[in-house]
């Protein structure tokens, strides 16, 4: 594995495959809470997207889809934004991540509930997306190896 | 599902596991366990499980599959048994 050289072939495919994968992952987010899917699977679909790119090309390339130094916080806005919701819904009045009680005017609580898994559902999304890179991050750069 | 397919699927699980268990290259073995996660996560489709089957496809056959060649890539490519 100490061998290494580029391949245009392979950049062209990872090129042409990182968007449509992508795009899926982002399907799978939005429509995570009415069919199969969600935002683990649909935020390991975009981590793999861009790990794709990572892979095929150099870090130099590979920073312009997803800049190293903003994989951390994405992470920690992903986590904002689910126990935000959470947190919200309990100062509220209700329990916690009990959607009827969040403040959106003008939603029956049945859309209520929707609407708020659909929020929990990108939070947790962003937060496995740049876990995933993160973690390739700092093995690639030897980091954590010692 | 037709049961015959069920049937060469589970031997291919079979199949895709003793080969990533016996490979001499590391680099084979990482392929043979994504073959093994895919296998499986058509499998879980099948039996009716399709967001089991879903997630092992992304997280078994894709992430970390790349995981393992970066791991492969800090150490060595030959097992030492």
């Amino acid at each position: 594995m100490k061998r290494s050289f580029e391949s245009p072939i392979t950049l062209l495919g990872a090129r042409a495959l990182a968007p449509f994968i992508m795009m899926f992952g982002l399907y799978v987010i939005f429509h995570g809470h009415y069919s199969p899917g969600g935002g683990f699977q649909g935020g390991a679909l975009l981590a793999a997207s861009v790990l794709l790119m990572r892979v095929a090309s150099g870090s130099k390339t590979s920073s312009l889809v997803l800049s190293n130094a903003i994989t951390t916080p994405m992470g920690v806005l992903g986590v904002f934004i689910y126990f935000g919701t959470g947190l919200l819904a309990m100062l509220l009045g209700s329990n916690f991540l009990d959607y009827e009680g969040l403040p959106i005017p003008g939603l029956s609580p049945e859309y209520l509930r929707y609407t708020g898994i659909l929020i929990i559902e990108v939070g947790v999304g962003l937060a496995v997306m740049a876990a995933l890179v993160l973690i390739y991050d700092k093995m690639a750069d030897g980091e954590v190896s010692s | 599902m037709i049961w015959e397919f069920e049937l060469l699927l589970f031997a291919f699980l079979l199949f895709a596991a003793i080969v990533a268990l016996e490979a001499r290259n590391l680099l084979v073995s990482v392929v043979m366990l994504s073959v093994f996660s895919f296998s499986a996560a058509l499998l879980f489709a099948a039996m009716g499980a399709v967001d089991v089957g879903f997630t092992e496809a992304v997280v078994g056959a894709g992430v970390t599959g790349i995981l393992f060649v970066i791991a492969i890539h800090k150490t060595s490519e030959k097992t030492s048994d």
